[in-house]
């Protein structure tokens, strides 16, 4: 192991941190000390249009907080009563059991499909974008675009057989059953994902770690790992992201046993009747891993949504 | 420690040996890098193709699950009926107007908002923090808030916006449109353009950030006016990232079903294909009828898929050039 000094990566991390500093610098700070091409005077108009549309954007989303913290009576006035009193009663009552039906299964249902279908779906891709870009096989484009083309195909073109396998086998409303659907369902993005980062460790590093004689193991290790981190990280977000949020398949093959936070909300308002401060409060509580998962993801956000196509 | 891959090259390259051997030996390399393909191919073909075949052998059969001795061959039947009955062939209709009028309305404002998030001004990355926020809200919470929260035409936000305006006016008669039941579908698709619109601006906005500015610096010593640079140098580079954008929103928006489902439930000619083969097999378990639709929507697929694949590809064969 002695023999891997000269090519030892561990000093220059080059992919994770060139590639973060490069997409960050290339968003947010490309005009820096360029002001001749682009006067000051139409930045301030651009600025304040686009905090205008962005305020636009994100009115419906800080209406939904803010309408969470209502008392009931408040949150159904016309016109809209923005200055009423903050309370957590949307909340205590979602949660606690006056109303009936406890969120928590459905929460933890959602949490179990979405982080078990993530790791089997990381078990899955990241092996498969070993072979498709490191060491790729032959016709390894052909392979990514079979992978791509079952994205493309809709759900509902295959949902009835699988309702009716589930029907038949008994795996209706099991939890595990969803798992195996959400995997399939991420495997091509996190495939074509994990390969456009993969693709990013520099060949040289390889040779020169070939030639230093590391075995298989030690150049995963050493030199694969260490770039394709932040990459394993963003697909895994982004799994767990379109997992938490999925109703169709959930809606179909799963009931009362297994049933996803996105399914409980669609009966929630008929249930419960319409009592919007605690709508508000359910969808809050249900997109905020979601919310917390994509900022924390946003650039890679894109490049997972497109397929790895753009970066 | 040398390694397996080392000792490999080495004796492949006294190549006195029987070629069968040699032939042998370069079959087993090309296994051992097929090898960690296998599971996720071997699983996505399981998972994913076979019930497609499945669906494909059941739009040929009559099949309606609560009338199980009428089962048989169908011939072409079911996908008559999916052309001729009215309400699949609205939904196909529908389908086709949801898709183009959202993905072209997400594109051209998503397009507006990223020339103006390319530009340098204060507070910028969370100005673009905001505009992301609707595509992270869960689909149907967004969904949801905008049935009840913004559109409910008695206590909505934006009916309660006009009471205050008019208000502000004196006047106690403000308008208050109720969008759900007059132009449903109008507000499927003004809920989706809000969420789409920022996917559409991440990736325009990556396609300006990629795009070479000597160019534009040399036309702007030249004299050239900014809508001249946007017009022949913006746009064309943008070309393929539009396309992108386009082409990959048609295919998640076609595949829409939260929305449909949870706004308007498919009422008022709402119901897309999705929601409308959702509700063929799983309430009317019309079996047979509504995998022919499954197999109509693949058709369509294929075809918006044909060209998604091909820019996809010709963004994807510059990287594989490397």
């Amino acid at each position: 192991m002695s023999t891997l000094t000269p090519a030892a990566p561990q000093n220059t991390p080059p992919g994770p941190t060139a590639l973060n500093a490069g997409s960050r610098s290339r968003i947010f700070g490309r005009f820096g000390g360029k002001s001749r091409m682009d006067p000051t005077r139409n930045n301030t108009a651009a600025g304040i249009a686009a905090w205008l549309l962005a305020l636009l954007f994100a009115a419906p989303v800080l209406w939904m907080i803010l309408t969470s913290f209502h008392s009931e009576t408040d949150a159904a006035t016309n016109p809209p009563s923005v200055a009423a009193n903050l309370t957590l009663d949307a909340y205590k009552e979602f949660f606690g059991a006056s109303s009936g039906v406890s969120p928590w299964p459905p929460l933890i249902n959602s949490a179990t499909a979405s982080i078990l279908s993530t790791v089997l779906v990381l078990v899955l891709a990241i092996p498969a974008a070993y072979a498709l870009s490191i060491r790729p096989v032959k016709k390894w484009t052909d392979v990514m675009f079979f992978f791509l083309s079952t994205k493309m195909m809709p759900v509902v073109a295959a949902i009835l057989p699988l309702y009716l396998f589930a029907k038949t086998t008994g795996a209706l409303d099991n939890i595990w059953f969803l798992i195996l659907m959400y995997t399939s369902m991420n495997l091509p993005i996190a495939v074509w994902m994990m390969r456009s980062f993969l693709a990013e460790v520099p060949v040289e590093m390889l040779e020169a770690a070939q030639i230093d004689g590391a075995n298989l193991l030690l150049t995963l290790r050493k030199i694969i790992a260490p770039v394709a981190m932040p990459g394993i990280a963003a697909t895994a977000l982004i799994c767990f992201i379109f997992s938490w949020n999925e109703l169709l398949l959930a809606r179909v093959l799963t009931g009362v046993v297994a049933g996803t936070a996105p399914v409980f909300l669609t009966g929630f308002v008929s249930s419960q009747g319409l009592f919007l401060a605690k709508v508000c409060a359910a969808a809050v509580v249900i997109s905020l891993p979601v919310l917390f998962a994509g900022f924390a993801a946003q650039d890679k956000l894109v490049q997972g949504l497109s397929l790895g196509a753009v970066k | 420690m040398t390694t397996a891959t080392a000792r490999i090259s080495r004796t492949g390259h006294s190549a006195t040996k029987p070629s069968k051997n040699a032939r042998s030996r370069e079959r087993a390399l090309a296994w051992a890098r097929r090898a960690p393909l296998l599971p996720a191919l071997i699983f996505l073909i399981i998972v994913t193709q076979l019930p497609f075949v499945v669906t494909l052998i059941i739009s040929f059969l009559n099949w309606n699950s609560l009338r199980p001795d009428q089962t048989g061959f169908a011939g072409l039947s079911n996908y008559i009926e999916v052309l001729t009955n009215a309400d699949l062939r609205q939904a196909i209709f529908t389908t086709i107007i949801l898709t183009v009028s959202v993905v072209l309305a997400s594109l051209v404002i998503g397009l507006g908002l990223a020339l103006l998030l390319d530009k340098k001004f204060i507070g910028r990355g969370l100005a673009r923090t905001l505009l992301i926020a609707p595509f992270l809200v869960v689909p149907v919470a967004a969904a949801l808030i905008w049935k009840h929260a913004l559109l409910n035409p008695t206590y909505g936000l934006i009916n309660g916006i006009l009471t205050w305006v008019w208000s502000l006016f004196g006047s106690d008669t403000p308008p208050q449109p109720d969008l759900l039941s007059q132009a449903p579908l109008m507000a499927v698709i003004v809920s989706l353009v809000w969420q789409w619109t920022p996917f559409m601006m991440l990736i325009l906005l990556a396609g300006l950030q990629s795009r070479p500015m000597d160019t534009v610096e040399a036309a702007q010593m030249d004299g050239a006016s900014p809508w001249d640079i946007f017009r022949h140098l913006t746009l064309p580079h943008l070309r393929q990232y539009l396309e992108l954008g386009g082409l990959l929103g048609a295919i998640y928006i076609v595949q829409n079903f939260d929305a449909v489902f949870t706004l308007t439930s498919g009422g008022l000619d709402t119901a897309n294909l999705p929601y409308a083969i959702y509700q063929t097999f799983y309430f009317a378990n019309e079996y047979g009828l509504a995998s022919a639709a499954g197999v109509v929507v693949v058709i369509g697929t294929i075809i918006v898929a044909t060209f998604a694949l091909r820019t996809v590809f010709s963004l994807f064969k510059k990287e594989a050039a490397r």
